[in-house]
């Protein structure tokens, strides 16, 4: 992380003062101890973030309280290291150098304290002068080795390594725009994501929004990483106000629209997309937009009204078949479901007739049908589910026509445990020969079954099947009605 | 001292001073450590002190997300892990960076392949420099770069130690987009298809493995999910994982005969020397017994499941938001038993070449029986993958179907699936993929899975096309397919790393050379077979290691590209 060579840090908050200085209290100490201890604590605390957090490379670290850190932590810690100094071979050396040198908070309690206040107090009154962070580093707590670190001659390139290997380093003397644009490409150059959202940070705080836009513009992999940040972040504004200064306007609109599913409360979300609709998307897309925002203002309407009519207690399907959820948001397949299960006779008129719903949302007959075929098998409305099927011609006669093929409806109505004499009528209806007898004889329907064999002129089928049938029942009267038929020409 | 999973609310009662969390960098992980800290107790004593440990990397989004939420001051060490590559098995290293593909495709924020980069750097520290570097796809030329520029940067690196490895193979996931979206056919891969296995652990429903104790009728069947860990540690596992599911049975049963005899053994035992060596030899053969019990029990699971693909396993699988609402138990009761073997009928045509360019019946009554989001995006996107993209006809039925009966917040999925290539309109109006398929032998008709002859047996027909151009690599070279890598997306290339004259390798006649092959964006446990299927070729001469940002399954992976949709207010 490089963040800690940002400034803008927030005083620490006031619970963790008091935590630390719990931490301390063990000692017996008299109150003037532990009046100066609270200020050097203070003061610890206005600098831990600088200086604490920068000794990735001490190992050997003692708590305050006098033991050794947890051992999972040390060996963690071992192991880190050890996979990570083969590599930086040159830190090793660090590393073992820095054993001296244990964090502030620990010396505390491990420490005479006395000897300690010294350093701490000057070092809080350089914070206090705010002198800078460069100063503050005294010769105390650093090995030698490591002092130049804190060095404000870092190259951009040299500041791009560092950060890549977690270092503390101050952006801010990346003054002029140029010395911070070379920065920025030479963290792009570094390929580290987290040390080019680190310096587009900085750039973001530092230059003006125009500027930085104008910049990234011919930076590709910058701005990548700063849409992705933002994002992330959910600074939304700063977002959009960068899409659209790149054209790049369908994602405007995309990331626009997905800002409603933030939105809890169903009117404000509704009012939301209704904004959406005027936004640059793609044209079926735009479409898809329209639909949601028609479809919630549809699900708000039937919801109020159906609650309403559960309440009442009137309605025999909403007593029968109590709601278990409500239907806002809902996808539109159901809603289409639920409105053939609650409003299915409602004229075309009303919001929530399911033929309403159908025109508004050009859904096609095949959805409607299935969808339609399952609210009502469901409730085990059979007249409905044969009306579904049945078209009139001119001429008045009755066909059973339907468009997605009649195995289909046999499944669905299987699945509703619908009564067998139901079930054949549709199983009678599947064109295909072979599928016909593999679902009557799947659903036990002996008429079909028996009728097929016999249009077939398959006597060795039929009378095999005998054995499938109740002894003494019509079924079996029927068969041997059949086989013993004179008329027919039997294939076999 | 001691280990707690990550979640929110109360951190455990323990009487420990020092608190570690150790996490990915991801932000809604901050907010559950954000949480555990706000709600810990100020007044308990001794106080507990809290420590950061970030794995791979330190995050400064994430601790500026903390210092948002004012807690990041709570931290007394912030640190990281530079864990980048996790072996998880002897020839198999993961990132295990579930977001890389996401990342790189989408995002364009190539942070994983720097971590990627560092790994191999950490590997050639450790395994001595490897001379040949190939690779293909925008990725793999990143990473082949920041490895050059690493090496470039610390001179003093150059090791000592003797290569290990004689190549390796950089492939972005994007070159081969369709090999994850098919469904795995080896043992292995569907278990992992299934139930999903989660760093070499796998959660599996009890009911197979209640103990069988006479006279207890099934009473204390165990509820909780039996958790088991899958490794080549496991003689039996590592025989049968990479094997196609139909040639387990016959391995399993052949096991079982094997160990019934050794047992059998005691009765012939009858000096006291035969019988401590049997009596020596009882633990092994007892492990080799649980472990066959087991594997037949998940066996049992699996076949179960592909000839039932009943709806429960289904919502095992991925639980989109409208599974567990009311309406769903109205419109859904079974899947037809055969649903398993339609879906792989579907995925084998297209992957074939047949119909891909009009709307597939099947996947339309699918979604009108509302089967789980992903299934259907892992179809439609196969076809438009195996089409060279769908025709817009094609492709806008899709789209209005799926938002229709799914929700129309789903555009944003779909849109984040056609800027990672998965679907998109065909716009060059021609269709590259039979001559890929041609070309790299991708669709073999006459496919043996007891004993293949070829890795299309992983996938009962496909063989996968990243593994195919691994195997072409090695012979004859990529010169013979240059027309074929050039309609695959990205540059393909080869660069050498210079050894010095003393490590340099003499190859003893008929030695192996070792390749290792480095899937960015993903790999899949069927593609890893078919590399390990390579490495047992007796006349193969190559040995394949694998590594990868992620070990995952269609399922994992849409999902990792999928719109993060609010939950459901109820």
């Amino acid at each position: 992380g490089g963040h800690r060579g940002l400034p803008s840090r927030p005083p620490r908050s006031r619970g963790s003062i008091s935590n630390l200085i719990r931490t301390v209290v063990p000692s017996p100490c008299t109150t003037l101890h532990l009046l100066l201890l609270k200020e050097s604590k203070r003061a610890v605390n206005s600098l831990r973030d600088i200086v604490d957090d920068d000794d990735d490379d001490d190992l050997e670290r003692v708590s305050w309280s006098g033991e050794p850190v947890g051992s999972i932590s040390w060996s963690i810690k071992e192991t880190a290291s050890s996979s990570t100094s083969s590599l930086e071979g040159r830190d090793s050396g660090l590393q073992k150098g820095s054993s001296s040198y244990a964090a502030l908070p620990k010396q505390v309690s491990s420490y005479s304290l006395s000897s300690l206040f010294k350093g701490e107090l000057c070092l809080s009154l350089s914070a206090l002068s705010d002198t800078g962070v460069k100063n503050y580093a005294p010769e105390l707590r650093r090995p030698k080795a490591e002092y130049k670190d804190y060095s404000s001659d870092w190259s951009p390139k040299d500041t791009v390594r560092r950060m890549q290997r977690g270092k503390v380093c101050s952006l801010e003397r990346f003054r002029s725009l140029q010395d911070k644009l070379v920065l920025l490409d030479e963290a792009v150059a570094g390929h580290d994501g987290n040390v080019i959202t680190a310096v587009l940070i900085f750039l973001k705080r530092t230059l003006r929004r125009e500027i930085l836009f104008r910049e990234l513009e011919v930076r590709q992999v910058a701005l990548c990483h700063l849409i992705h940040f933002l994002k992330e972040a959910g600074e939304q504004k700063l977002l959009l106000d960068l899409l659209r200064f790149l054209d790049r306007t369908e994602e405007v609109a995309l990331s626009q629209y997905r800002e409603h599913l933030n939105i809890q409360d169903v009117e404000k979300r509704r009012e939301f997309l209704k904004g959406c609709i005027g936004l640059p998307f793609s044209a079926e897309d735009t479409s898809h937009i329209q639909d949601h925002y028609t479809l919630l203002e549809r699900q708000i309407i039937i919801e109020a009204n159906d609650r309403h009519l559960e309440t009442a207690g009137q309605s025999e399907v909403f007593r029968k078949y109590p709601r278990k959820a409500s239907i806002l948001n809902m996808p539109l397949v159901t809603t289409l479901f639920y409105s053939c299960f609650y409003h299915y006779t409602e004229a075309e008129g009303t919001f929530s007739s399911p033929t309403n719903l159908k025109k508004t949302f050009k859904i096609p007959d095949k959805q409607y049908v299935l969808t339609a075929l399952a609210a009502r098998a469901k409730l085990r409305a059979w007249d409905d589910v044969d009306a579904l099927f049945t078209t009139k011609n001119w001429l008045g006669y009755t066909k059973k026509k339907a468009p997605i093929g009649f195995h289909r409806v046999v499944e669905i109505l299987q699945r509703n445990n619908a009564p067998v004499q139901v079930l054949q009528e549709y199983v009678r209806l599947v064109e295909d020969v072979e599928t016909r007898l593999n679902l009557a004889t799947k659903y036990k329907c002996h008429d079909v079954v028996i009728e097929t064999y016999k249009d077939l002129k398959d006597r060795i089928q039929l009378t095999a099947y005998k054995c499938k049938v109740e002894r003494g029942s019509a079924e079996e009267e029927k068969i041997n009605s059949i086989l013993n038929n004179m008329q027919i020409r039997w294939k076999n | 001292e001691k280990m707690f999973t990550l979640k929110p609310g109360r951190l455990p009662q323990a009487d420990v001073k020092n608190i570690i969390f150790f996490v990915r960098p991801k932000l809604e992980l901050m907010d559950i450590i954000t949480d555990n800290v706000l709600r810990e107790d100020r007044g308990r004593s001794p106080q507990r002190d809290f420590h950061i440990l970030f794995v791979p990397r330190r995050s400064l989004l994430c601790e500026q997300w903390l210092k948002e939420q004012g807690v990041l001051g709570s931290f007394i060490h912030r640190e990281q892990y530079s864990l980048d590559l996790i072996p998880f098995d002897g020839d198999l290293l993961s990132m295990e960076s579930e977001s890389a593909f996401k990342e790189c495709y989408l995002e364009s924020d190539q942070t994983s392949l720097y971590h990627a980069a560092k790994g191999l750097m950490t590997l050639q520290a450790l395994y001595g420099t490897i001379p040949q570097i190939f690779g293909k796809g925008e990725c793999a030329r990143h990473v082949a770069n920041m490895m050059i520029r690493m090496k470039r940067e610390f001179p003093g690196s150059q090791n000592s130690i003797f290569p290990v490895f004689d190549t390796l193979l950089l492939l972005d996931r994007n070159v081969d987009l369709l090999t994850p979206l098919a469904t795995q056919l080896t043992y292995e891969g569907l278990i992992d298809e299934i139930y999903g296995i989660q760093n070499t652990y796998v959660k599996l429903p009890p009911e197979k493995f209640a103990p069988k104790k006479q006279g207890e009728g099934g009473k204390d069947l165990p509820t909780e999910p039996k958790k088991l860990q899958l490794n080549s540690a496991e003689e039996l596992y590592a025989e049968i994982r990479d094997k196609n599911f139909n040639a387990v049975g016959s391995v399993l049963s052949k096991k079982a005969k094997i160990i019934s005899a050794a047992f059998e053994e005691r009765h012939h035992a009858k000096t006291v020397g035969e019988i401590k060596q049997f009596v020596s030899q009882l633990p092994h053969m007892q492990a080799a017994r649980s472990s066959l019990a087991n594997h037949t029990s998940i066996a049992e699971l699996i076949k179960d499941i592909t000839s039932e693909y009943s709806l429960n396993s289904l919502t095992n699988l991925n639980i989109t938001r409208c599974e567990t609402t009311w309406w769903t138990s109205f419109s859904l009761a079974k899947i037809a038993s055969e649903d398993f073997f339609d879906n792989l009928t579907v995925e084998q045509e297209f992957m074939s070449g047949i119909d891909t360019d009009k709307v597939n019946n099947y996947i339309e009554d699918c979604i009108a029986q509302k089967h789980p989001l992903i299934k259907i995006l892992r179809l439609v996107c196969l076809q438009s993958v195996c089409n060279s993209g769908l025709k817009q006809k094609v492709l806008d039925h899709y789209k209005r179907e799926i938002l229709q009966t799914y929700g129309y917040e789903h555009i944003l999925t779909l849109n984040n699936l056609e800027k990672a290539g998965l679907l998109k309109p065909q716009t060059s109006g021609r269709n590259n993929y039979p001559t890929i398929r041609k070309t790299l032998r991708l669709w073999m008709d006459d496919v043996n899975e007891q004993n293949p002859n070829d890795i299309s047996y992983v996938y009962s027909g496909y063989a996968p096309l990243s593994v195919r151009l691994a195997q072409l690599l090695a012979r004859p070279g990529w010169r013979s397919i240059e027309e074929v890598l050039k309609m695959l997306p990205g540059p393909h290339f080869e660069e050498r790393q210079q050894l010095p004259t003393g490590l340099q390798k003499k190859r003893q006649h008929g030695e192996n050379r070792v390749t290792l092959v480095f899937f960015l964006g993903g790999v899949t446990y069927a593609e890893i077979a078919a590399l390990r299927f390579l490495s047992q070729m007796e006349d193969g001469g190559t040995e394949y290691v694998i590594a990868t940002t992620k070990l995952i399954n269609g399922t994992s992976w849409i999902k990792s590209l999928m719109e993060k949709l609010e939950p459901a207010p109820f």
